[in-house]
């Protein structure tokens, strides 16, 4: 076990550099720089900037050396310094930025997966062991609604509830009393007050997906020999479904906790920017928008290595509840 | 015939599935009996209900959609109180006790038996301490290992700790077999044993079942599709056909003498070690659709002796008894 994790430690680094130079050739993809949008921005407002000046602003972001030096330049600051360059936009570090936003995403997505698992495990298990039972009916109807409802619609209809039920404006994490307060319990309460919303806007779509797998794997498994074998010595129902067939039907939902991460905070995106969230997705956004490319490149490395983290981390996971993942 | 020399008494057995397409009569109207400490075969084509019935004993039909719909499955309990089994709740405590513990089972794919994520020893372990839920976990273990010891798995007390996928097929039906006597069981349903093993395994198997019943005493319903399977190891056989069975006897009896038409086929269709060689006559024909099961005898279209305008009327007469203790079911042997 100790040699497998190890193993899969080791195919990370490879994994890290390929992800690097791809997000950075993403970034670089678009035409155009961020310098020649300035520019151009300048010109429509009746501005001529001077060559001089445009030589100056390029030098000064290291636009005018070939790619592949702006890249070596990119990582060695960020391996040996933690710099991640500057965003062109918010005229602050990137890594600033991601420090800044990056907790309230992972803290949202985390908590979204795990409230997708407390909904979807025991309602796939109960959809499958009473197939095409009413409560099987039920839950594969609303099941396909929130597979098909776009999120951010979901998004404003609940908003839309919330006020004319309640009178109350759900706009963002935190209530704007707490926005700038340091922590305490009151801000915490108030956070959870505010959360729901996106957790449950988020969670939806990804707790029905989760729902069908498992209750497709479970159906297979139920009927299987080994289920069986284990009637017939007597094992009460209830224990014999969780301790065999679900053992085995849970398998591929550990393997998707891995892009589940950067699933969630892909999702989050319009749903943060409806409710006007905090975190990285709308970030990222504008930033491929307007072509700040450090900051794009540095949100895409740390979601990919969020995938590649989470991946690792599922794979443990599998080895440690599948005996035959850790001896192949 | 005594009664009380019977274990198991099946009686008009229906075991009915509830489809889209209609009723499947996969079980409709068994008849059988198990003596007690004897083995009794049960043969017949592929979808002829023998599983079924087999399944039956235990409750272990899904149900939706199997139902026993009707008949009775009189078993004779230690104490020598009757039950029948067919009216139990098939999730009830009374079923489960039963299950594993006084009546197992062993079924057609060793390789899919037991569960991909626990250890043989644990699974079997599980089974003791079902039924013996007072024994220390270290006793449960040394009497897995012996258990593995016993039907043949060299160094058990390493092997029990292995899982299934590291085990061959033949090994794991042995395994199936040690979880199954784990609990000295008074009768044992094995269910295809050797259909998916080779021969060489298979002979072992066979044999293995055989010393089993000898030093346990237990009666044995061994199911199967293979005529030389329940020639050497049955007492006696029933021969099943679409549902019911045609033909029950001792198993000199239906093998010296066999009366039914199909039985006839079925012993035309494999080659004789010790006779003379002779061309080998398949059964002609396929199993009819068991929703739509035409008028009369079920097998008068395959059937060679077919007496128009009797076996394709009414239905067949129930059992007849040609000779002591050889019943058939055939328009042939009526008066």
């Amino acid at each position: 076990m100790g040699n497998y994790i190890l193993r899969r430690f080791l195919v990370i680094v490879p994994l890290l550099i390929v992800i690097s130079v791809i997000s950075f050739i993403v970034v670089q993809l678009p035409p155009g720089s961020y310098v020649e949008t300035y520019i151009q921005n300048l010109k429509n407002q009746g501005y001529q900037p001077d060559e001089n000046e445009i030589e100056r602003l390029e030098s000064r972001y290291g636009l005018n050396q070939p790619a592949y030096i702006q890249y070596f330049t990119w990582m060695k600051n960020m391996i040996f310094e933690g710099d991640m360059g500057r965003s062109f936009v918010y005229k602050q570090p990137v890594s600033e930025i991601i420090a800044e936003r990056a907790p309230m995403t992972i803290m949202i997505s985390l908590m979204a997966i795990l409230l997708q698992w407390i909904v979807a495990v025991p309602i796939g298990i109960f959809s499958a062991r009473y197939q095409y039972s009413i409560f099987d009916y039920i839950v594969t109807f609303f099941g396909f609604i929130g597979l098909a409802l776009p999120n951010f619609l979901f998004a404003l209809v609940l908003m839309y509830f919330v006020y004319v039920h309640t009178g109350w404006a759900v706009v963002g994490i935190f209530s704007p009393e707490f926005v700038d307060a340091s922590w305490s319990f009151a801000r915490v309460l108030d956070m959870l007050k505010n959360l729901w919303i996106p957790l449950v806007v988020i969670a939806t779509a990804g707790t029905a997906g989760l729902i069908r797998t498992l209750r497709g794997t479970l159906l297979d498994e139920l009927k299987k020999q080994y289920v069986t074998t284990a009637r017939a010595k007597g094992m009460k129902e209830r224990k014999l479904i969780l301790k065999y067939p679900v053992r085995v039907a849970i398998n591929p939902l550990i393997s998707t906790i891995g892009w589940m991460l950067p699933a969630i905070v892909g999702g989050e995106v319009v749903v943060s920017q409806v409710l006007n969230l905090k975190t990285l997705g709308p970030v990222l956004l504008g930033s491929v928008q307007s072509e700040d490319m450090y900051l794009a490149g540095g949100i895409i490395m740390i979601l990919s290595s969020l995938t590649v983290i989470g991946t690792l981390l599922s794979d443990i996971l599998l080895a440690w509840v599948d005996p035959k993942v850790r001896y192949k | 015939m005594n009664k009380d020399d019977n274990i198991l008494e099946m009686k008009n057995l229906k075991t009915h599935f509830f489809t889209d397409r209609g009723t499947v009569k996969a079980v409709d109207g068994v008849n059988l009996n198990v003596k007690k400490g004897k083995t009794l075969g049960v043969i017949g084509e592929s979808g002829c209900g023998k599983s079924v019935t087999a399944h039956s004993i235990l409750r272990l039909i899904p149900s939706p959609p199997g139902q026993i719909v009707d008949g009775s499955i009189n078993y004779q309990q230690k104490d020598n109180k009757i039950i029948d089994l067919g009216k139990l709740d098939a999730r009830g405590d009374t079923i489960r006790n039963i299950r594993g513990n006084e009546i197992s089972m062993i079924f057609q794919e060793p390789m899919t038996s037991f569960g991909p994520q626990y250890t043989i020893g644990h699974q079997i372990m599980e089974a003791i301490m079902i039924h013996n839920p007072e024994m220390a976990e270290e006793e449960a273990k040394n009497k897995t290992i012996y258990l593995l010891d016993q039907v043949g798995i060299p160094k058990a007390e390493e092997r029990v700790d292995s899982y299934p996928h590291e085990f061959s097929g033949g090994m794991l039906q042995r395994a199936m077999i040690a979880m199954a006597l784990s609990c000295s069981p008074r009768l044992l349903i094995a269910d295809e044993p050797t259909t998916a093993l080779d021969v060489t395994v298979e002979a072992q198997i066979l044999e293995l079942l055989e010393e089993l019943q000898d030093e346990t005493g237990m009666s044995i319903i061994i199911i199967t599709h293979n005529l030389a399977v329940v020639s050497e190891v049955a007492d006696q056989i029933a021969v099943m056909y679409l549902g019911r069975e045609v033909e029950f006897a001792d198993s000199d009896q239906i093998i010296d003498n066999p009366l039914h038409p199909y039985t006839r086929g079925l012993w035309n269709s494999i080659p004789s070690l010790d006779g003379e060689l002779k061309e080998l006559k398949p059964v002609k024909g396929t199993v009819p659709d068991p929703i739509n099961i035409p008028a009369g005898c079920p097998f008068a279209d395959r059937c060679p002796e077919m007496i128009a305008g009797v076996c394709d009327q009414g239905n067949p007469p129930d059992k007849i008894e040609v000779e002591e203790g050889h019943y058939v079911r055939c328009f042939l042997y009526t008066e």
